[in-house]
Formats: C-alpha cells, sequence, structure tokens
C-alpha cells in the first residue's frame, strides 16, 4: 500500500512537470497544428531568465516569483520572434516546420552555450520550498506540490482566456476554421502571433519550474520534449483536458514501472504503451471534432 | 520507351560505380590498418607537434568535460613554456565528443587521419571510450584517458590516467566497511557500461562481506527522473548510498533526494562523479557527503600549490580543480616523458618506453605500468565542504598499484552476473 501511495504521488510529481511543458505545446500544436521542436528551448529560456533574475534578485526566496512572469514574457516573444519570422511563411506546410524549428533549437541551444558556458547553472530553491508536507502517509515535497499548483494555475488560466475572453474567441474561432474567421474581421495574423506567443510563454514559466527538479543547461529541453509531444498527442490535439490526463497518466505509469522494473526500462515500456493506445484510438483520449491537420 | 531503358542503364552505372569504389576504398584502408604505424601522416619535420583533444564541449557531459580540455591546455602551454616536447612546441587540436559515443570515435579518427596528430587526450564515458577503441586500435594511435572507469581493460593503444576500480572504488568500500561499519548499501547510477559494472563488482564485495545491497537504480544519461529511485531509499533506510551516477542528471538526483527531506546524515552518499567542479553547479547543500577520488583541489603536495595557482590564474579565481582535470593535467606531462625516453614520436617506440615513467603530479608521485598503462594512485575519501571544495578526510596513505582485472581480490568472479 505504501508503495501505491508514494508512486502515486511521485508520479502525480512527473505529471505536472510533464503537463505544464506540454500546455504551452498543446496551445501551439494541438490549436495551430504547428510542430514546433522549438519548444524545449523555450523552456530552457525560461531557466535561463530564472538564472538570471537569481544575479540580479539575489535573495533566493524571491527571485523565483520574479522570475515567473518574466519568463512568460521572455519565451513568449521568443515565440513570437520564431512565429513572425520563419512560422508564418510555414502554415500548411507541416513536415517544413519540422524540421525548419528543429534547427531552430540547435541554433538556440548553441547560442545559450556560448552566451552562459557549457556548464550547468545552479539556480537556487527558495527556502519556503523547503520541506514536505505530510499527505496520507507520504512526505509530498512542498517543491513538488508548488510544481503542481503552477500546473494547475496554468491549464486554469488557459482555458479561461479561452472560454471567456475576446482573444479566447478569436483563438477558437481561428481554429474551428481560418477562412470564415478572416471573413467576420478576425485578423487571423495577430491571432496566430498571440497564440504562439501564449504557448511559448508557457514554456518559459515550465523552465522556471522545472529548475526545481534538474540543471540548467543549454540542453535541457532535450529531456522533455518528446514526452510533451506524447502528451500532445495521446491527449488529444486541440483539447486540454486531454493533455492534462494524458500527462498525469503518463507520470504515474512512469513512476510504477519504474519501481517495478527500472528507470530505462520504464521509459521503453511507457512508449510502447503510448503506441498501442494510439493503435487502438488514434485520436487521442479526446476527439477534436472539427479540425484537420492539413 | 528509350527513356526509361536509357535510365534503368544509367542506374546500372552508377550504382556499379559506387561498389567498385567502395571496394577500392575499403582495400586501401585494409592496408592501412596491416602497416600501422607506418602509414602514420604524424609529421615532426618543423617546430610544431599536433596533439588531439577530444572532450565534450557540449551535450550533458559538457559540465564535467569541459573542465578537462582547460586543464590539458593548460598542460600544453606549460610544456611550450618549458621547451615543448623533444624540441618541438605543442599544438593542440580541440574537437567536440558532443557527449556521443559514435562523435567520439569519428572525431577521434578526424584527429588521427586528417588532423594527423601524434596524440589524443579526452574521453569521459565509458561509452565513449568503449566506441574509441577499435579506431585507436586499427589506426595505431595513442589515447590517454584520464577519467576513474571500470577497469577490466588493459588496451594497448590507451593509457589510463585515472583511478581503476581498486585505486577508487574498492578503498571506498574498505573504508565504508571498516570505518564507517556500513551493513546496507543502496546502488543509483547512470544506465550504461561504467556503473552497471561498478555495480556488478559493488555487488560481489557485498556478498563476500556480508553487506545486503538493498537496492540498484538506473536512469538514462539523459533522463533525470530519479523520484522513484528516492522514495525506495527512503523506504529502505540504507547505511550508505553508493552513487555512480555521471553528468546533469547527478543534479536532478541531488535534487530529489533534497526535496524529499534526505540528508548526509539519514542517507549518506559515496560519489564517484562528483567533483569540485559538479558540486559548485549543484544548488544543493552537500556538506557532510563523501566522494572518493585520488585527488582533491585541498590537496597538499609541492606541484599542486603551483597546478591550482596556474590553473586559477589562466581561467578564473572561482573555477576549482578536480581529479579528471588533474589527470589529464598529468596524462600530458607523462606523454612527454615517455616521448623524450623513447627519443621518437613514433607510436610503437613510445608505448615500449612507456614502463616505469614517473612524474610528480599534484596528485603525488605516479608511476606508469607497462603491462596493464595504468598509473599508481593514492584512494583519497573526501568530503564536501560548505564552500564546495573538497577535503580529505581518510587517504590509503600509499600509492595503490592499478589492477584492473582485479587479479588479486579473491572474491571476484568475472564470470558471475
Amino acid at each position: 500500500m505504501d508503495v501505491v501511495i508514494s508512486q502515486l504521488f511521485t508520479g502525480a510529481s512527473y505529471g505536472a512537470v510533464l503537463l505544464v511543458i506540454a500546455l504551452g505545446l498543446s496551445l501551439t500544436f494541438g490549436q495551430m497544428g504547428v510542430i514546433n521542436m522549438a519548444h524545449g528551448e523555450f523552456l530552457m529560456a525560461g531557466a535561463y531568465t530564472a538564472y538570471l533574475t537569481q544575479q540580479v534578485v539575489t535573495n533566493a526566496d524571491l527571485s523565483i516569483i520574479v522570475a515567473l512572469p518574466l519568463a512568460f514574457v521572455v519565451a513568449g516573444l521568443l515565440g513570437l520572434l520564431l512565429e513572425v519570422v520563419v512560422i508564418s511563411r510555414m502554415y500548411h506546410r507541416t513536415l517544413d516546420t519540422l524540421l525548419v524549428t528543429f534547427g531552430v533549437s540547435l541554433v538556440l541551444q548553441q547560442l545559450a552555450k556560448d552566451v552562459f558556458g557549457a556548464q550547468a547553472k545552479a539556480v537556487q530553491a527558495p527556502g519556503w520550498l523547503d520541506g514536505q508536507i505530510p499527505i496520507l502517509g507520504y512526505r509530498y515535497p512542498l517543491s513538488q506540490l508548488f510544481i503542481l499548483v503552477v500546473a494547475v494555475s496554468c491549464v486554469l488560466g488557459t482555458a479561461a482566456v479561452l472560454k471567456y475572453t475576446g482573444f479566447g474567441r478569436q483563438i477558437r474561432a481561428t481554429v474551428q476554421n481560418r477562412d470564415l474567421a478572416e471573413t467576420v474581421g478576425v485578423s487571423t495574423t495577430s491571432i496566430d502571433r498571440l497564440t504562439f506567443f501564449l504557448g511559448s510563454g508557457l514554456a518559459g514559466v515550465a523552465g522556471v519550474a522545472v529548475t526545481l527538479i534538474t540543471a540548467t543547461e543549454s540542453t535541457m529541453g532535450q529531456e522533455y520534449i518528446i514526452w510533451a509531444f506524447l502528451v500532445v498527442v495521446a491527449g488529444g490535439i486541440g483539447q486540454i483536458k486531454g493533455a492534462v490526463i494524458a500527462a498525469f497518466a503518463l507520470g504515474v505509469i512512469r513512476a510504477f514501472l519504474t519501481y517495478f522494473t527500472d528507470g530505462s526500462m520504464a521509459v521503453v515500456l511507457t512508449f510502447l504503451l503510448i503506441v498501442v493506445f494510439l493503435q487502438i484510438r488514434p485520436q487521442g483520449l479526446f476527439a477534436v471534432r472539427t479540425r484537420s491537420l492539413a | 520507351m528509350v527513356k526509361s531503358r536509357a535510365r534503368l542503364a544509367g542506374t546500372a552505372v552508377v550504382m556499379s560505380a559506387a561498389l567498385v569504389l567502395s571496394a577500392c576504398g575499403s582495400k586501401s584502408s585494409d592496408s592501412e590498418s596491416a602497416s600501422g604505424g607506418a602509414d602514420s601522416c604524424v609529421d615532426t619535420s618543423g617546430d610544431t607537434v599536433k596533439l588531439g583533444l577530444l572532450n565534450s564541449m557540449s551535450g550533458v557531459m559538457s559540465i564535467s568535460e569541459t573542465t578537462v580540455s582547460d586543464s590539458l591546455k593548460l598542460a600544453a602551454e606549460q610544456i611550450n613554456e618549458s621547451g615543448g616536447i623533444l624540441g618541438k612546441q605543442i599544438e593542440t587540436v580541440q574537437e567536440d565528443g558532443a557527449s556521443e559515443p559514435t562523435v567520439f570515435a569519428e572525431k577521434a579518427t578526424k584527429l588521427i587521419q586528417s588532423d594527423c596528430v601524434a596524440a589524443v587526450f579526452g574521453g569521459w564515458t565509458s561509452s565513449s571510450r568503449v566506441a574509441m577503441r577499435p579506431v585507436f586500435k586499427s589506426l595505431n594511435s595513442i589515447l590517454f584517458y584520464p577519467v576513474q572507469y571500470e577497469g577490466l581493460e588493459a588496451d594497448k593503444n590507451i593509457f589510463y590516467t585515472g583511478a581503476t576500480t581498486n585505486q577508487q572504488i574498492i578503498p571506498a568500500l574498505d573504508f565504508l566497511r571498516e570505518e564507517k561499519k556500513i551493513k546496507s548499501i543502496f546502488l543509483a547510477g547512470s544506465d550504461y557500461v561504467f556503473p552497471r559494472t561498478a555495480n556488478k563488482i559493488i555487488k560481489q564485495y557485498a556478498d563476500e562481506y556480508g553487506i545486503e545491497v538493498v537496492g540498484e537504480e538506473y536512469q538514462p544519461l539523459d533522463q533525470g527522473a530519479w523520484g522513484t529511485a528516492v522514495d525506495k531509499i527512503v523506504a529502505t533506510k540504507p547505511d550508505v548510498v553508493f552513487n555512480t551516477i555521471n553528468g546533469d542528471s547527478n543534479v536532478a538526483f541531488l535534487q530529489a533526494y533534497d526535496e524529499k527531506g534526505l540528508d548526509a546524515t539519514t542517507a549518506p552518499i559515496v560519489s564517484v562523479s562528483i567533483a569540485e567542479e559538479e558540486a559548485a553547479a549543484i544548488p544543493v547543500d552537500l556538506t557532510g557527503q563523501m566522494t572518493s577520488w585520488n585527488y582533491y583541489q585541498t590537496v597538499d603536495s609541492p606541484t599542486n600549490a603551483s597546478f591550482v595557482e596556474a590553473f586559477k590564474a589562466k581561467y578564473g579565481q572561482d573555477r576549482p580543480t578536480s581529479d579528471p582535470m588533474e589527470a589529464a593535467y598529468t596524462s600530458m606531462w607523462l606523454y612527454k616523458a615517455m616521448v623524450e625516453k623513447a627519443g621518437t614520436f613514433d607510436v610503437d617506440q613510445v608505448i615500449d618506453a612507456s614502463d616505469g615513467i614517473s612524474y610528480d603530479a599534484p596528485e603525488g608521485t605516479v608511476v606508469v605500468d607497462g603491462e596493464n598503462h595504468h598509473i599508481s594512485k593514492t584512494a583519497l575519501i573526501g568530503e564536501v565542504q560548505p564552500d564546495k571544495l573538497i577535503k580529505t578526510i581518510w587517504s590509503s596513505d600509499a600509492p595503490i598499484e592499478p589492477d584492473p582485472f582485479l587479479k588479486t581480490y579473491t572474491w571476484w568472479d568475472p564470470s558471475k552476473e
């Protein structure tokens, strides 16, 4: 029983990380059909923003709070730049965007290496995240709780924006029928840019959260990018609630498999399970009704 | 009709030309490997000799390997200042292994065949060394490998200036058993040949001395999902955690360890891949955690003071020195001594001259064993200080002769799993 509880919590931790990373991708890939292989590097940009913020705001207890919105803006602007310069010329050419953004990802990694050096940078966790909180007999780390809170807030925030704001409605209209949206006066170019800004900004926020659990260095995005795509595809392209369920499911599955086999085998088996799942249900957990990936 | 026949004929011509060319290509490379050193393109007719540096300047291992490159360059600079090797100034050629074993093999080939270097210094992960072995064998060049590893190897074309298991892992186990009186041990490592082999040795030692192995967990080098492994450490409460994790994954492991409330009093760790450089990059309090190496920046030896001073002068006062950097630095000076004893840069003659070559390294005086190509090293167990430097808390006092195949250890059975 102890094993079940501990792995459920650890799995939820893995899931929260996956969710916060995949959420932005769910917007850009899910909503816009753009395969952005540089999404992991926007995460890295967020993490380095957290590092730089800590150099300025030397108080580690404070710097993470300042870093969160800052990383959103920095990564968002990077995403905006990518969209304007590269991606806007490549809509309807999915495979080309994949290749081009892969190239951008390599460029960004090298840039980070040139600016910050190849060594990992130490980002101190805030003192108020020290310690654990006992839940159901398991000592749940506060830093993992923080990541969970960030993930859930981002999901709720994004869902609220999409559902209740004017921008959100325009995004949904553009996604469902671009031509008709243009006809009713929606500036689809601006909306594309906004969506990309939002999705990339979310990756930046993920980057700040992730400094609590991994090394901040130029290749850090590579550990998560494949998982992020798997979450979006398994959850159902364009469905945020699908991404939520898929992220936690994958996290828990990985935790249990790691417990009973080993770290490498768990990755193999989790990927295998996703492949099998997609064979049975290729549209993912929640099917999108009005989009095609053309 | 005519067009498609012409296309078919054209394709046939191209394919047969490709087959002929590839056959020619493989024939010439066969003859190269047969005559070995005779075909070496090393050119020392002028004032310089080229030496290759092959380290991961990018990727998950760059956190560790860029420092090795730095110390090698320092050694080359100092050797040049003192007159070079056989009067020739060293010209270093740096290549990036990119933390990928296949890239290491490629770049080694390039350094030897295109850059015509007289020797190569570098590699870190055992995967990279294993990938490079056939290259150095078939092209008959020399690799100086500066990192602690799992032993069970004594390649003619490689000189190992890092510790083999009986100079690092076994002394650590002896220390834990005799001084710390441990009864249980938890193994955490990255998933590749070094940790797997090291843990095999540790398990047989544990078997022999009645220590219980309560866990064995691995993560791929580029993944850091250590939460489950740490849960197991919390549950099994081992007397010590033996850490063979390498690269950035160590950061993730220690963050998971720290956030779940473990520290040096509740679950002490002995690491073999965390040195001063890595410790500084880990944003967790490591005070009291132990390491097993053969050199620390704090070592008190005649040459160490000037080594540390020279390194900091060249690269910055905040840069620490560590074991692999020192082993790499030492390796270049040993190479110089070997070449000067042989009187030539010719690979076979340098290898023949290697036995008994000694050098007063920052770690202490080291001597090359001409038979197994390793060097004598003193084992030092260290404790991480609050300033992230490491202080020696236990020493084997005298240098340990290298025994890569563990022939002098009766409990070791290589055929057992």
